[in-house]
């Protein structure tokens, strides 16, 4: 009965922050309620036992990559949108797609799935238990992950720094 | 919590009264003996001062912000080990609020949050000090999350858990007779010393506290805040410095390991007495550190951070890993 | 008790909500955040279907998400970045030149 009061709760501040999101027209409250949306998700891991998975969204996701987003529309001073043609043919017609498709779903979902209920706490991710598979088993993705962070960190040096500071070799940017 | 506050607030008097005897000068002597009642007078002052609220600032996140800084910075005390078990008349328990067997990660996840209440208040004071401000203490902040994360890898390796108080267990004992096994002198120096830097630059402090510097940016991401606001920031920024203080003791420095002496009711709380004492070394570290030495400039700070500090770290983790694994 | 469906509908709402933020939001920087809602939405389905069956490499799956959604994250910001400086706006409809 708890587990269902808690996982509606935070359900409920999932759906609303996502919702918020789509409504809000300022990017920068559009950041803060998906700040909310995954601090409301590492609850919901916690309620599933994944707690190490938990912690690394709450340090990872909501702590470095929705930070870096912050300091993007702080440092590009990004305003609110305006209603443009383009975007009203885009409310017009992707509001409607996308929420059919949405229902039809949620109705294969709610009628073709086996309701085997998940107790609280179900799987616990002892840190110990995810170490050994991902260093035994995923060896390999960890790697080829590694390589692709790597790849990602020059291209985004490449890409964000001045045009000049290529050419010069020792200017950087900021 | 209220140890934790109160921690603060004398915290705050270590500072003003070593910062003081640092520059020749007495410090406060006026409040009571040796100023000890100080913080209580500039607890009472800053909540009479007038609040102002300026009119061109977004009032929603203006007030979050402090709020964000604070709550981070109090909860992470909440995963942090006073002391081992004591037996008070009947009852028996761990001087711990929670024993997590995740703790570690908790108080990085606290501290990966609490750069938000930084960047909040930079951009909603809607002024160009305040958002520069804001904009280089939080970049500066996750710069040194990394190294500081990873400094802490070397002493989970060797502690094989990331409980808080499962570390410190595996820091009893000595060795060699006398040395005490505590992680500093156990293998993890340099991750010792890349902690503590990255912890100082983590929390705004000292050679790196070009943010908040005086005579740099007005004041930095704090420019438009005035009273309990600008009181209740100043409580995280030395909250923060307490949780870290108590992170490199629990550590580094052993817990509350040390000579346990004396009568039963002595020594149930020696422990605590040890941990205490540690933990005040840090934060006197911390005071003799900021008015001693001179401050990064930005570019200096984040180069330091990305190509010394990371590196060295990783280095460490290396290390660590391989002396581990070649003892099993 | 909470049925595995229920976990699954609330990842199938975050799916839908960030898809139909990519669709009608003007703003680059959005539409990048309802890529990050979706990703989540995916972690969410993948940790509930780990409790279900009792696989723990669901949970190990999670982290490579984060990490490719972290690489994304990072290279989309900076290209963000590159495009503001020469177009001066941050709206996709009015990136829709090849030459400027």
């Amino acid at each position: 009965m708890l587990h269902l009061i808690l996982f509606l709760f935070f359900g409920a501040i999932c759906v609303a922050g996502a919702i918020n999101l789509l409504v809000q027209s300022h990017p920068i409250n559009s950041a803060l309620s998906l700040i909310a949306v995954m601090a409301a998700l590492a609850a919901e891991y916690l309620l599933l036992g994944a707690e190490f998975v938990a912690a690394v969204q709450v340090i990872v996701y909501a702590g470095a990559i929705m930070v870096l987003f912050l300091i993007t529309i702080m440092l590009l001073n990004a305003g609110a949108e305006e209603r443009t043609k383009g975007s009203r043919v885009a409310i017009l017609l992707g509001i409607p797609g996308v929420l059919i498709g949405g229902v039809l779903v949620a109705w294969t979902l709610l009628n073709r799935s086996n309701t085997q209920s998940v107790p609280i706490g179900a799987l616990k991710g002892d840190p110990k238990d995810i170490a050994r598979l991902l260093f035994h088993d995923f060896l390999l993705p960890f790697e080829v992950t590694s390589v692709l962070i790597l790849i990602a960190i020059m291209g985004a040096v490449v890409l964000a720094s001045r045009p000049k500071a290529i050419a010069g070799g020792l200017r950087k940017d900021g | 919590m209220f140890v934790l506050l109160t921690a603060v607030a004398y915290s705050v008097w270590l500072e003003r009264k070593v910062s003081a005897r640092i520059q020749n000068r007495w410090g406060p002597t006026r409040v009571g003996p040796f100023g000890l009642l100080q913080p209580l007078a500039d607890g009472v002052k800053f909540i009479f001062k007038e609040d102002l609220t300026q009119p061109h600032v977004y009032k929603p996140l203006y007030i979050a912000a402090p709020i964000i800084a604070v709550v981070f910075a109090i909860t992470s005390i909440s995963v942090i080990p006073f002391g081992n078990w004591v037996n008070i008349g009947p009852w028996g328990t761990y001087l711990q609020i929670t024993d997590l067997n995740i703790g570690l990660l908790v108080v990085l996840g606290i501290t990966s949050m609490g750069v938000y209440g930084v960047a909040l208040a930079g951009w909603s004071s809607n002024s160009k000090y305040a958002l520069l401000g804001g904009l280089r203490a939080s970049a500066q902040m996750i710069s040194y999350e990394v190294s500081l994360g990873l400094s802490l890898v070397g002493v989970m390796i060797t502690a094989g858990s990331l409980s808080l108080r499962e570390i410190v267990d595996a820091q009893g004992g000595v060795f060699w007779g006398f040395i005490p096994r505590w992680n500093i002198f156990h293998g993890q120096t340099i991750a010792f010393f890349i902690y503590l830097i990255s912890a100082y630059a983590e929390t705004n402090r000292t050679p790196f506290d070009l943010p908040e510097a005086e005579s740099e940016l007005v004041a930095g991401y704090h420019t438009e805040y005035s009273a309990m606001k600008f009181a209740m920031f100043f409580m995280a920024e030395y909250a923060n410095m307490v949780t870290v203080a108590c992170l490199a003791t629990l550590l580094f420095l052993g817990g509350w390991h040390g000579p346990i002496f004396g009568p039963p009711i002595l020594q149930a709380l020696m422990p605590v007495v040890w941990f205490c004492l540690k933990v005040f070394f840090f934060m006197f570290l911390y005071v003799w550190v900021r008015w001693t030495l001179p401050r990064f400039r930005y570019d200096q700070l984040m180069a330091f951070g990305w190509k010394f500090l990371l590196p060295l770290a990783i280095a460490n983790i290396v290390v660590t890993a391989l002396i581990v694994a070649w003892r099993a | 008790m909470v049925p595995l469906s229920y976990y699954l509908l609330l990842s199938g709402i975050l799916f839908v909500c960030g898809v139909l933020g990519f669709l009608i939001k003007r703003n680059i920087i959005t539409i990048f955040m309802s890529i990050e809602l979706m990703l989540n939405g995916v972690n969410l389905s993948f940790v509930a279907f780990a409790a279900h069956w009792h696989a723990l490499s669901g949970q190990v799956f999670v982290f490579f998400v984060m990490v490719v959604a972290a690489a994304e994250a990072a290279v989309g910001l900076a290209i963000i970045i590159a495009v503001y400086r020469t177009r001066e706006t941050l709206n996709v409809d009015q990136v829709n030149l090849l030459k400027l």
